[in-house]
């Protein structure tokens, strides 16, 4: 009898070296279940069990998982799209021009960047609607809505630094008005225009600065804000569910698909 | 009605995420209000009938034995985080095969585009710059913004409604938030996007983009209209239009919490019903400046050398 495909993944998952980069091992027990969450670095950010109604769709609308989805994707094109630019006037434009024409699958990546970017901006909006709707920013969770709002900002910086990178009209013109009010603040106003810009106006100096902050410090920051945000979520207790929570959310799961069973 | 036009301003690149978007959006607050009407008819009936409340209270649940409460997030949740990925991943790719990401001529600081537009999620504030000085629009408002956000789950003291979708519960909240984000955001970036056009000025939608076309309006300052000339007397008109209409809707919130909200006016703090009250006014300011400004050609309400209202 041949193996099946499970069979041969658990074989792997059983070998010395997997277990020697995962540490938690094979198995479906709920030991095991947890460990892989509690073992890894990345997934111990989560808790090891989740309430069943939180999992499904009308619970969160997926909107915070779509929104991590796609700053993913915009890490995953990044990098190469910086393969490709430098970050200098007028070699900027060219650049951009190159993937565009030249590069091979650049148009695509480019196109992926940018379009993730819009989404990404409008999925966070859309998470914050969602949970503001569901009253999922009461106590104890009121600080993890605090660091949504700078994930928001984050977001919008991220977008707004990304804008000018292209160099072309589009760009420039945006942010020169985006900038200009910067020197519209009282007392300070020409000198925080100038710290921003590294000059009196959009030029080479801005660029190189946007870049700066568009390809490592606000990415960095993003992630770490974001460790926090989902950190918070286990801390907090989970998704939000209240005592008072009426049962028609319960009633909907009763009626809908059936929940997803422990164990084989 | 020029069609050309309209074609031109919704397949710019950019702005086609933009058409796509808002129905996602109605799509969104449609089910937000469909999740809300079912919990708010099971609520009533649960007020009305003890015994139902009893079975269907959380307490019970499960309420089919045998129900898991509780699922392993490793790999119930992860499947559907990942499945959930892949999913946009997809969607993103198809949309990046069919259009192209917008690359215009080489940056030149001697041609001004017109209009210059900042990226739609601006657009509200570059909006506000008309009404308002560029520090008040750029600076002043964004961080009023962004204080505003942050302090919500401080200031709403309502003990229902959380973590479930209702309406009946917080009339108040959600049409204040409804408010802010339709209203104050979402409706200034449809203005910015679909009706400014070049020296940002007013196009219905269908209208040609006359680059050479002149508006001769006439500003006034609402100080001129009550013949106020002296910059003193500009001053102090402004400050008592501009106190008084706080104080006069400051009063206004408080007895509309006195009368019809009594209970969560009793919960709130002074600090935070006063804070709720600032915010409020604030944000109903705006469109009532726009309204002043549009309808009866109002630059300015309270003029003084450092800033204008
Ligand atoms: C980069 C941006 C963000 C990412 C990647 C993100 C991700 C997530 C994820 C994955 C969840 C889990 C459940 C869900 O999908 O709703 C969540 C929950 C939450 N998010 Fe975000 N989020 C972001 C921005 C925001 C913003 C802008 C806010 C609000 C201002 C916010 C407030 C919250 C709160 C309060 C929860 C807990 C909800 C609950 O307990 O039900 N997040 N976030």
């Amino acid at each position: 009898m041949a193996k099946t495909i499970d069979q041969h993944f658990d074989n792997l998952r059983g070998t010395r070296v997997w277990r020697s980069i995962f540490r938690s091992g094979t198995g479906s027990s709920p030991l095991k279940r947890a460990l892989a969450i509690q073992q890894n670095v990345f997934l111990h950010l989560f808790s090891t069990k989740v309430r069943t109604r939180m999992l499904s769709f009308s619970a969160t609308w997926y909107l915070g998982t779509l929104t991590l989805g796609t700053f993913l994707i915009l890490v995953a094109t990044g990098i190469p799209l910086m393969f490709y630019y430098h970050p200098s006037v007028p070699q900027a434009y060219a650049d951009t021009k190159d993937l565009q024409f030249v590069v091979s699958s650049g148009l695509f990546l480019r196109n992926l960047h940018r379009w993730s970017a819009h989404a990404m901006v409008f999925l966070v909006f859309a998470h914050m609607f969602k949970v503001f709707y569901r009253g999922a920013y009461r106590a104890p969770r009121e600080f993890n809505w605090v660091i949504g709002v700078i994930l928001l900002l984050m977001t919008l910086l991220l977008s707004y630094t990304g804008y000018l990178l292209p160099w072309d009209q589009l760009a420039y013109w945006a942010i020169t008005v985006g900038s200009n009010i910067a020197s519209a603040v009282p007392v300070m106003g020409e000198k925080i225009h100038f710290l921003l810009l590294g000059g009196n106006a959009v030029n080479a100096n801005a660029l190189l600065r946007f870049y700066v902050l568009h390809c490592m410090i606000l990415p960095l920051a993003a992630m770490f804000f974001v460790a926090i945000h989902f950190w918070r979520i286990r801390k907090d207790g989970g998704l939000y569910s209240h005592a008072s929570e009426p049962a028609t959310v319960r009633a909907r799961t009763d009626t809908g698909a059936p929940l997803p069973k422990e164990g084989q | 009605m020029d069609w050309r036009q309209l074609w031109e301003i919704c397949s710019a690149p950019d702005n086609v995420p933009i058409v796509g978007l808002i129905p996602l959006l109605a799509f969104y607050i449609y089910l937000a209000v469909k999740q809300a009407r079912a919990n708010d008819q099971l609520i009533e009936q649960l007020e009305a009938d003890p015994a139902m409340a009893k079975t269907h209270h959380r307490k019970t649940w499960p309420f089919k034995p045998g129900w898991q409460k509780e699922v392993h997030v490793w790999p119930f949740l992860l499947r559907i985080e990942f499945l959930a990925a892949i999913i946009i991943t997809i969607i993103l790719m198809v949309w990046s095969i069919t259009l192209n990401a917008p690359l215009e001529e080489p940056a030149n600081p001697n041609l001004t585009m017109n209009p210059a537009k900042a990226p739609w999620y601006f657009l509200g504030l570059q909006e506000m710059l008309v009404y308002f000085d560029p520090w008040i629009a750029g600076v002043v408002m964004p961080t009023l913004i962004i204080i505003g956000l942050m302090v919500i789950p401080y200031i709403d003291t309502n003990p229902l409604g959380s973590g479930y979708y209702t309406w009946k519960q917080r009339k108040f909240s959600i049409s204040t938030f409804l408010f802010g984000f339709i209203i104050l955001w979402v409706a200034m970036i449809i203005i910015g996007t679909f009706i400014r056009g070049p020296g940002w000025q007013w196009f219905w939608p269908g209208q040609t983009w006359d680059h050479n076309r002149l508006i001769y309006e006439v500003n006034r300052d609402l100080p001129d209209i009550f013949g106020i000339t002296s910059n003193l007397g500009k001053a102090i008109f402004g400050a008592i239009v501009v106190g008084g209409y706080y104080l006069v809707g400051g009063g206004a919130v408080y007895s509309l919490f006195r009368r019809r909200m009594g209970k969560d006016f009793s919960r709130m703090s002074l600090l935070q019903f006063s804070i709720m009250q600032f915010l409020l006014l604030t944000m109903v300011a705006l469109p009532l400046k726009m309204g002043l400004r549009l309808l009866w050609h109002i630059k300015y309400v309270w003029i003084t050398p450092w800033f204008n209202i």
